[in-house]
């Protein structure tokens, strides 16, 4: 579903990724692992459309994607989660998700001002909406609270929460597993896989290997802006290569 | 041969605006380094300095040399005690809310400046004199050689600080990552200080040395800081020659376009130089890009 | 659901309160002074919810408001004092017109961000004001355009201080209720998004560039339309009222106020109009008195005072209650 074709990437001096190449399956959960400095963010800015690679390309559904604007990339279907979540800190949690479905919206500034008919159906069907990824995503009960307020954890999920609403065919998680503890990144797992029960590509950067390692069916590992293996988490772990990249950094 | 005197007439002119410009221009480059703050009081503190140096001169009839000196004191302590008060307490805080703060404390400081002194323009004496000075045909003041020769020190000092001295180098190291800066001992708190302190001895003395030939007033500072501003943006907020050289730009090509062809839109042209600019090259002319970080 | 149409009937009560309070008001004032002054709090009013909706909504700071508002002043001016034009007409133009050049400049200005922002809308103002002065032979240059005829329908002619108190709050209020209907809405919660994470609002697929290109706009047209009334209500224009410190006294009337509180712009608009007729000796401290207000509020209270003052209000009850502080545990 997404093919990563020999992307590098350079900022001034650092060759930050060099020809990285790789394929995500649809359907599946992929992990993109690897030490720290290895371009695991800086790819998936890339593939997001944060950034534009130096060279490469990144295709999508077979369509080249390369240097797609984000806000073009969710009406496509992919979506992407923060390191460092980025919520609508003034607004409220329901508000937040209430945003993610603004692609499944149409009134524009006229109607909106008006408040034509059309628009509180619309703003009613959004609410409802909401309600239910908030209920999915396990912190209905939080709906009202103002999202700069929650707990970390909470606020994790809720981004989530937030990203599922555009209805993605792909989502990207980057380091969801960051700064939970043990209890908090189960309860991530299990939304993680029934994410991706409900047919959407997974794929998600991660140090946490325990998770990793419990439900990616693919793993990619990254060092230094190469890549240096590829294949199931068994492979993965009995790879020489990317025990040597992991002992070797100590 | 009338032309050609003209326009070295003109661009002599532009060279001597636009030496202050560039001083203005490194005052805002120096607080954005330290702080990643625009301030937006910069032109009060050159406003301040022609100002006061009037004060001290004329009302109180101390001696010229007497008055500059105090008079960069006194805004200096005013840009200490901005930074102290208004700035220091909400570095953290969003830019919307140092822009406003920023603002705030222009207006404050030329109100105070109104209350004090009025509305009237008034002109400080010349330093050495009134005799013209001709140079190839165009006309000069002994002042613009003032301009020229104090601009000239001042830049060199502030290269030699910045890039040869221990606080100066701290300075620019809190510029590069405050955090790190902070790991390694660097007082932060302190070289935000010192950025408006320096920055505001500048502006007083870009203030001082313009305001014999330009007249002041208490709201010279709004056009002069923007257009300093304007200077800094072209040096893409370094600092260093690049500042330097958008100041002189701006001073050539604001003095050409007066003369050529139009004296009442003057004051537009430095703003149309700094829309373009912003638009199309915000990072300046001498400035490297800036990667987006998420 | 409930909850839905019930904040919605509640905004509604409340606007229409507020209307019925903005049009008994004359009563009590039978004309006099106070009514031409209340005008230009009317004509503020529609000034600082068009920069709220920039500034405290979509968080893009404008420092050059006060060139729109010129700009509808002068084009509905010089239409109807110059070219004997139809004053609903020329109105109708300006707001047009200043729309189109709102969009046009928007949409590459508001690339830029925070401090950048700011200066270039400083510029772009300044720039403007600087082409009312020198463009002498249209606009009569810093002495002014005098002559502009007074609005009328169906021969009612709005040329006393009461008729044009209900003609400017007539707009005042729909324009309030206009961009309180914006700010709840679908486009509402989008441009608080842009405020709060522009990155997390484009990965959503909210179309930024449009969007603040659009918000500018509207801005734009209010503050145009303003100025057509402006225009019309007081019969000469000159650069002086359009000047940047204009644009300044608007920024500090919507933080007074409160950033995103529409009503708040309101209170600011009232508050900074009329203190300075309040305290007329004082009238030379209005810059000071800006300058502190705008570092003070923005320090201690960064809410405005809608918000501010029931905090304080609140927390000052909560001291009152709880009485005299109990001995502390370790």
């Amino acid at each position: 579903m997404l093919k990563i074709e020999s992307i590098t990437k350079i900022f001034g001096g650092l060759k930050a990724l060099q020809g990285v190449s790789f394929s995500i399956a649809a359907g599946e959960i992929t992990g993109i692992i690897g030490p720290n400095g290895a371009g695991k963010t800086t790819l998936f800015n890339i593939v997001t459309g944060i950034y534009d690679p130096t060279s490469g390309k990144v295709y999508y559904g077979g369509k080249d994607i390369t240097g797609f604007a984000p806000e073009k990339l969710a009406r496509l279907g992919m979506v992407r989660t923060f390191q460092g979540i980025e919520l609508f800190g003034q607004m409220t949690v329901l508000e937040n998700v209430m945003v993610g479905l603004h692609t499944k919206s149409q009134s524009g500034i006229i109607v909106s001002a008006l408040k034509l008919p059309g628009h509180l159906r619309e703003e009613r069907h959004i609410r409802e909406r909401a309600i239910s990824w908030l209920e999915f995503a396990g912190i209905a009960e939080l709906a009202h609270m103002k999202a700069a307020n929650l707990p970390f954890g909470k606020g994790r999920l809720l981004e989530i929460a937030r990203a599922m609403a555009i209805e993605p065919q792909i989502i990207l998680l980057d380091e969801p597993a960051a700064g939970l503890n043990s209890r908090e990144t189960s309860d991530l797992a299990m939304l993680i896989k029934r994410i991706k029960d409900s047919g959407i590509t997974v794929a998600l950067v991660e140090h946490d290997m325990e998770l990793v390692m419990g439900i990616c069916s693919h793993i990619v590992v990254l060092n230094l802006g190469h890549k240096l293996a590829e294949g199931t988490p068994r492979q993965i772990q009995e790879d020489e290569k990317v025990i040597m990249a992991y002992l070797g950094e100590g | 041969m009338e032309l050609f005197e003209q326009l070295l007439q003109y661009i002599l002119s532009g060279l001597s605006t636009g030496a202050i410009y560039s001083l203005i221009g490194l005052g805002f480059a120096i607080i954005y380094n330290s702080t990643s703050i625009i301030n937006f009081a910069q032109g009060e503190f050159v406003m301040l300095g022609g100002m006061l140096t009037l004060f001290f001169h004329i009302t109180l009839g101390l001696s010229l040399p007497l008055s500059i000196i105090l008079a960069i004191v006194v805004t200096t302590a005013v840009g200490a005690l901005f930074e102290r008060l208004a700035i220091s307490p909400l570095k953290d805080a969003e830019p919307i809310i140092l822009v406003i703060i920023t603002i705030g404390g222009s207006i404050l400081i030329r109100g105070v400046a109104m209350l004090l002194w009025g509305k009237d323009t008034h002109a400080l004496p010349m330093f050495s004199g009134n005799e013209p000075i001709i140079l190839m045909g165009a006309v000069m003041m002994p002042q613009n050689l003032w301009i020229f020769g104090i601009t000239l020190i001042i830049i060199t000092a502030n290269r030699l600080f910045f890039h040869h001295s221990i606080n100066g180098k701290a300075m620019r190291a809190c510029s590069f990552n405050r955090i790190a800066s902070r790991l390694v001992g660097i007082d932060v708190k302190r070289m935000m200080l010192f950025s408006f302190v320096i920055s505001a001895a500048m502006g007083a003395a870009a203030g001082i040395i313009i305001a014999p030939l330009t007249m002041t007033s208490y709201d010279v500072g709004v056009m002069l800081g923007l257009k300093g501003f304007c200077a800094a943006i072209i040096g893409g907020m370094s600092g260093g020659m690049g500042t330097v050289a958008g100041g002189l730009i701006v001073g050539v090509l604001e003095s050409l376009g007066a003369g050529l062809i139009s004296s009442g839109y003057k004051d537009a042209i430095a703003f149309i130089i700094l829309l373009v600019i912003l638009l199309i090259r915000p990072q300046g002319l001498f400035g490297k890009g800036e990667a987006e970080r998420v | 659901m409930k909850f839905l149409e019930g904040s919605m009937k509640q905004e509604l009560m409340k606007i229409f309160v507020f209307a019925v309070a903005v049009f008994t008001v004359p009563v009590f004032f039978k004309g006099g002074y106070i009514m031409n002054v209340l005008v230009f709090v009317g004509i503020y009013t529609i000034l600082a919810v068009a920069l709220n909706l920039l500034l405290g909504l979509a968080g893009q700071i404008s420092l050059g408001q006060a060139a729109f508002f010129g700009l509808g002043a002068y084009i509905s001016g010089v239409l109807t004092a110059t070219h004997a034009a139809n004053p609903w007409l020329a109105m109708v133009i300006a707001v047009i017109a200043v729309g189109i050049i709102a969009f046009v400049i928007g949409f590459p200005i508001l690339k830029l961000k925070g401090h950048y922002l700011a200066m270039a809308t400083l510029g772009m103002g300044i720039i403007v004001y600087i082409i009312f002065n020198e463009t002498i032979d249209i606009t009569g240059g810093p002495s002014g355009l005098p002559g502009i005829p007074n609005l009328s329908i169906c021969g009612i002619i709005f040329n006393s201080d009461m008729k044009n108190y209900y003609l400017v709050w007539s707009f005042a209020i729909v324009t309030i209720l206009l961009s309180i209907n914006l700010s709840a809405s679908r486009i509402g919660r989008a441009l608080r998004a842009i405020h709060d994470s522009e990155v997390a609002a484009r990965i959503l697929g909210v179309n930024v560039r449009l969007l603040k290109a659009q918000i500018f706009t509207i801005s734009g047209i209010f503050s145009a339309l303003a100025g057509s009334l402006y225009a019309h209500t007081v019969q000469f224009i000159s650069p002086a009222s359009f000047g940047f410190n204009v644009s300044i006294e608007l920024l500090t009337m919507v933080i007074i106020g409160g950033l995103g509180s529409i009503y708040g712009s309101f209170l600011g608009a009232a508050i900074l109009t009329l203190l300075p007729e309040l305290f007329r000796t004082f009238q030379d401290y209005d810059i000071v008195v800006y300058g502190i207000v705008l570092i003070v509020m923005t320090m201690f209270m960064p809410g405005g005072l809608v918000r501010g003052i029931p905090l304080l209000a609140r927390s000052l009850l909560a001291k009152v209650k709880s009485g005299p502080p109990t001995e502390r545990r370790v």
